[in-house]
């Protein structure tokens, strides 16, 4: 009994994952090796063209989600950090509450968080149309439909995602480990080069995992604030499934997304151990 | 607390007392800018939720919500005037519900094996609750609806209740398994010892001890289940819940009702939330 206890409570959970995770990501890989179409079916062939395929129709979105991830990973980390460092060091007995604040859009779903900015950015919404009647602006100054707009959206759908390991990892950090390095005379910014940050790094590595994954496979910033000029990955491969029933192709370009960001997480995996990273992941 | 720290967290303030002679710190300045700073921060997250409570009061006339025309409550009358907007809420919250359900059983279950165990496997159970969570919506989703091409399983209301039971389980698996951690094994020894058959000691002793994790389990399975656009985009098929609907009005304009019921959920959240807080530090002060 106590021998397969672990494993009968296992169990259940551990099939519906295999049945709805493993299996279909598997299922994905055989996929894009098939080809055929909707009407008279697929067949796996080991087209492996489909990959070749996918890759020089499409290396432009995926250049581009990747070069977006990067921005708004670097963006999001120098926007978290002064916030993380500031409630975890001087924040009090209201931490907690500082933290609800920053939880707070989670609260809301984020297709209507993205939709309000879409209305925040529009030519002539409340932000632009007052900065043009200003004559800050002009006329034909637009944001929607640009780079900046989608990495815009990214950033703020995933800066609480950066803030929240980098605030754990500060808050463990023992304030008189600050006050040791300043009696032994390192000025602020030493101390905090030498002791606090290199400290929270375990938090940079999971703050830096949290959003870069789900920030290059986004696709709702790229369709509701973006153009045709900001079409990420994520918008080709929802439109090959769902419109174009292009199956293998998009199974291919699926694959390759995931195999990429995959090794980039089993990369940090290592480096942290898994263990540590669900521990600064989830508080 | 060391003073040093004490003056920094309260910077504005001198020190109460001449015996305490104020020690100038060039940090001082520092602290301030950067409690401005996290203000400034909270109120870019808020921005847009501030939109949308405030546009859920305004009296526009037309389907398109874009202009401020003047405060009205009407929308909170009308808030089930559009026949589809209200179905697809209805089938948000009940795949919600149901989603909550099963993946608080089925997480809790694998959370105690991994919580209270060593076994042969861990490692591998371990890594696909990571990668459970590590990987993106997007290939989730994605990979999910190539199984249902496969096998030609018409996608709907089903499809979407399954979805969100797999990416949900491994949340409330690792949640508890966390509430797990500083677990002492002997009252649940004691409690047999005392004559309790295994079933007794997991209703007595071990359930009202990792309750708190089952409980942020599962608010945290309805909240990521309610919120979920990509993964059910993929496996929804003709069904429509509430971001799917949201996102598709994106194009026609998104009507005041969407306000109202974000706000509504927004709010409801948040009672939630701040209950739940309380009640755990009631419980800690027990």
């Amino acid at each position: 009994m106590r021998r397969t206890a672990p494993y009968l409570l296992a169990l259940p959970g551990v099939l519906w994952l295999a049945v709805f995770f493993v299996v279909p990501i598997a299922m994905t890989l055989s996929v894009s090796l098939q080809t055929g179409n909707v009407e008279q079916g697929f067949q796996f062939t080991w087209h492996f063209a489909n990959y070749s395929d996918a890759m020089s129709r499409y290396h432009a979105q995926f250049v581009r989600s990747i070069v977006y991830g990067v921005i708004v990973t670097g963006v999001t980390f120098l926007l978290a950090y002064p916030m993380a460092y500031w409630i975890a060091f001087h924040g009090g007995r209201r931490k907690s509450v500082y933290l609800f604040l920053i939880l707070l859009p989670f609260f809301v779903s984020f297709v209507i968080r993205t939709v309000a900015w879409q209305f925040i950015l529009s030519d002539n919404g409340i932000l632009l149309g007052l900065l043009k009647k200003l004559h800050l602006l002009g006329q034909g100054f637009h944001v929607l439909a640009t780079s900046y707009a989608v990495i815009g959206g990214l950033t703020y759908n995933y800066l609480p995602f950066m803030v929240l390991p980098l605030f754990v990892s500060l808050e463990r950090i023992d304030p008189t480990l600050v006050e040791a390095a300043n009696d032994l005379y390192a000025s602020r910014v030493r101390a905090f080069l030498r002791v606090v940050f290199p400290l929270s790094i375990p938090g940079v590595f999971a703050g830096v995992l949290l959003t870069f994954v789900p920030v290059v496979a986004d696709y709702v910033s790229a369709s509701i604030l973006g153009g045709t000029n900001t079409t990420m990955i994520g918008n080709v491969i929802q439109t090959l499934y769902l419109t174009n029933n292009d199956y293998p192709l998009a199974s291919a370009l699926s694959f390759v997304l995931m195999a990429v960001l995959i090794a980039g997480v089993l990369l940090y995996a290592r480096v942290l151990g898994t263990a540590r990273v669900y521990e600064v992941a989830s508080g | 607390m060391s003073s040093a720290t004490e003056t920094a967290r309260r910077p504005a303030r001198p020190a109460p007392s001449a015996a305490a002679p104020r020690r100038r710190r060039p940090g001082r300045w520092i602290a301030k800018v950067l409690h401005a700073y996290t203000w400034l921060m909270i109120f870019y997250l808020a921005a847009p939720i501030l939109v949308m409570i405030v546009f859920g009061f305004n009296d526009t006339h037309s389907r398109v919500n874009l202009r401020w025309q003047g405060f009205t409550v009407k929308w909170y009358g009308k808030l089930f005037d559009i026949p589809d907007l209200s179905a697809a809420l209805r089938n948000s919250l009940l795949i919600a519900l149901l989603t909550t359900v099963i993946a608080t059983v089925l997480g809790t279950m694998v959370g105690l094996s991994l919580g209270r165990y060593r076994f042969r496997g861990m490692a591998t159970l371990d890594l696909l609750m990571f990668a459970n969570i590590a990987a993106p919506e997007l290939v989730l989703g994605a990979a999910l609806l190539t199984l249902f091409i496969t096998v030609q399983f018409q996608r709907g209301f089903l499809t979407i209740l399954v979805a969100h039971v797999m990416f949900t389980i491994a949340y409330v698996a690792v949640t508890v398994r966390a509430r797990l951690a500083g677990f002492d094994r002997t009252l649940e020894e004691a409690a047999q010892d005392l004559g309790a058959d295994p079933w007794a000691t997991f209703r007595k002793i071990t359930l009202p001890l990792i309750f708190p994790g089952i409980l942020a389990g599962a608010l945290l399975s309805f909240a990521l289940s309610i919120d979920d656009f990509v993964i059910t985009n993929f496996n929804s098929g003709q069904t429509q819940t509430f971001p799917i609907w949201v996102f598709g009005a994106t194009r026609v304009g998104v009507p005041p009702q969407v306000n109202v019921m974000g706000t509504l959920i927004f709010l409801g959240g948040i009672g939630l939330a701040v209950g739940n807080a309380i009640a755990a530090r009631r419980r800690t002060l027990e």
